[in-house]
């Protein structure tokens, strides 16, 4: 693994500004956050196709399904607890119609930091995927973010793709990622930890410490929660009979619960959950919330040593 | 009735056979109303003759090719007043008329709502209200961005005018430039709880659009002559996104319906529902 720190946002703005050159059909929308987010390096490139309608994300949403229904592939976001305030309209339009639309949901979890508890999206996971037609993808780092925005656009129908505002830790350098393909990063006996997002890089780390105490850990990268690789969850239950679920999202709803109704239905296992749990987060700097908030490699390095050597 | 060339943006039409395919529509949505048992009859009755005057009127579209690229769009936010759609997407062609009798069963194509990936001629979903006019400004960009000669009218509720969205999307057809839609405001006045006067006060909706700096036109909503004139002006403007605001009565054409709020969604039956039907018929000859 590569301790390289890198911007996820980044790497979405110029994957979009690359299948733009490919992709005459695709427009992108924004909502007055497109140079924060990095969908503006599109619109740099693209004007003609680049629609930015400002602090109005239910018309942007509106004017997105309406692009989707003319024929264009559309990629559409902001800050996703903004975005939360058009979920009728994902609902309505762009899921129930199975529309051709990407919703980019920035600024995700308690690791959004200073901006405080309004900002911090932890809900996002479990209201999208509970919506019929959409998938959702949360990549860990910037390789898998480009690789999974690519795939995302060039598949029909709609997609919620999740990011972070923090860099993150590189976990990929030439590795294959498949939306619905759960990535295994490191084999273990005692007990599996699957994780998405800012939470693969954490998970990564207490696993290394986790070898120190001789506990032998799994890490899974679920970068996709809907459809959650089902098989790669039930096999990782059946190599260590325990597993770790972690996430920067709340415990209800979130891949946790994703991994629970696949473990429960087809391979009773116990689960320990780290996510956040139930309450709204506040101002503060991305690591010292994750500690603080039970979503740091020390929160899942004590729940797994809990679990094996109880 | 004369065969129409949807496709020809120049046609000719004959204003007395329009009011008459318009009483046939009023029947329709009654009957497929009375057979279903629910539904929207005051807001369906209200929207019919402005649909007519587009569909027939205006409209360049393909019942044989309902997705042929280059067809105008009309997309009716409304969603409620699907009965209208249905009735007369049934009489372009889109629909056999046999089917409208399915409207709200179980494994219809025509559901409460329209659903544009169910049946051929919808062009948007409908259902919550308040989000036609952002779909609209989605079409319009795309198309102008196509750059096809393409027109998208979006017919809305004057109730849905209470959604913050319709301002947003005001808002946005005008940083845009989109002198390729127009929405056509049925201004009945009623919603489902009273008039807006009682639930949102909108009594100014011209003056509203105004200061939004859109063209502002505004017609008899059942007149389809100046319905059509209004259509015609609107394609002259330029730059600047047209409304045509339509003064309408909620449940035209039957007089027990008509100005009366519970017909928003109520469906009559028996005695009630025949007697509707033959007021509408008796209107054949215009309304």
């Amino acid at each position: 693994m590569e301790q390289k720190s890198e911007s996820l946002r980044e790497a979405f703005g110029k994957e979009l500004e690359e299948l733009g050159s490919q992709m005459s059909d695709l427009v992108v929308v924004g909502a007055d956050t497109t140079e924060s987010i990095k969908s503006g390096l599109f619109g740099d490139k693209f004007p003609e196709r680049f629609f930015n309608v400002g602090i109005a994300e239910q018309n942007m949403v509106g004017v997105s399904s309406g692009l989707a229904l003319y024929g264009k592939t559309v990629v559409c976001g902001t800050y996703m607890v903004f975005l939360e305030r058009a979920i009728d309209q994902i609902r309505n339009t762009i899921a129930y119609c199975n529309l051709d639309v990407k919703i980019i949901g920035a600024h995700t979890g308690i690791s959004v930091g200073p901006d405080g508890g309004s900002h911090q999206d932890i809900e996002d996971i479990a209201i999208m995927r509970a919506l019929p037609n959409m998938k959702v993808v949360a990549p860990a780092d910037a390789y898998s973010t480009k690789a999974l925005v690519k795939e995302a656009v060039t598949t029909k129908g709609p997609f919620y793709i999740r990011l972070i505002r923090p860099n993150s830790m590189s976990v990929y350098s030439n590795e294959e990622i498949k939306v619905g393909k759960a990535n295994v990063l490191r084999d273990g006996k005692d007990i599996s930890i699957i994780a998405c997002g800012i939470m693969v890089p954490e998970a990564l780390k207490a696993a290394e410490r986790l070898q120190t105490v001789g506990i032998s850990a799994s890490v899974i990268d679920c970068h996709t929660i809907k459809p959650i690789d089902e098989s790669t969850i039930i096999k990782a239950a059946n190599n260590t009979g325990r597993i770790i679920t972690a996430e920067d999202h709340n415990i209800m709803g979130g891949l946790g619960s994703a991994v629970a109704e696949v473990l429960s239905r087809r391979r009773p296992t116990l689960i320990g959950m780290i996510g956040v749990h139930d309450v709204f987060g506040e101002s503060g700097q991305d690591a010292e919330l994750m500690v603080k908030y039970g979503i740091s490699e020390q929160s899942i390095f004590e729940k797994a040593k809990g679990m094996v050597k109880p | 009735m004369q065969a129409i060339d949807f496709k020809e943006p120049n046609r000719q039409v004959d204003i007395k056979e329009l009011q008459a395919v318009a009483a046939q529509i009023r029947e329709n949505i009654l009957r497929m109303l009375g057979e279903a048992k629910s539904g929207h009859p005051g807001g369906s009755l209200s929207c019919t003759d402005i649909l007519v005057a587009i569909y027939f009127g205006r409209l360049r579209h393909d019942p044989k090719n309902p997705k042929w690229p280059d067809r105008d769009r009309l997309l009716l936010s409304k969603g409620h007043a699907a009965p209208a759609l249905y009735s007369v997407l049934s009489k372009c062609g889109y629909i056999p008329e046999a089917e409208l009798m399915t409207l709200r069963k179980m494994g219809s194509r025509l559901q409460g709502h329209p659903d544009p990936n169910k049946v051929p001629g919808v062009e948007i979903p409908g259902g919550p209200e308040g989000i036609g006019l952002s779909e609209g400004v989605g079409m319009a960009l795309a198309s102008r961005l196509d750059q096809k000669p393409i027109r998208i009218y979006v017919v809305t509720g004057d109730g849905e005018l209470d959604e913050g969205e319709v301002w947003e999307a005001a808002m946005a057809a005008v940083k845009f430039k989109l002198d390729n839609i127009v929405a056509i405001v049925d201004r009945n006045g009623l919603q489902q709880e009273g008039t807006t006067m009682q639930i949102m006060p909108t009594d100014s909706v011209a003056a509203k659009f105004r200061a939004f700096n859109w063209n502002v036109l505004e017609v008899d909503g059942h007149n389809i002559q100046e319905l059509l004139a209004a259509l015609d002006k609107a394609a002259l403007q330029k730059g600047v996104p047209t409304v045509i605001v339509a003064q309408t009565k909620k449940g035209k054409g039957v007089d027990y319906m008509e100005g009366v709020v519970k017909y928003h969604g109520n469906v009559p039956s028996g005695d009630m529902l025949e007697n509707a039907i033959k007021q509408v018929r008796a209107s054949a000859g215009g309304v």
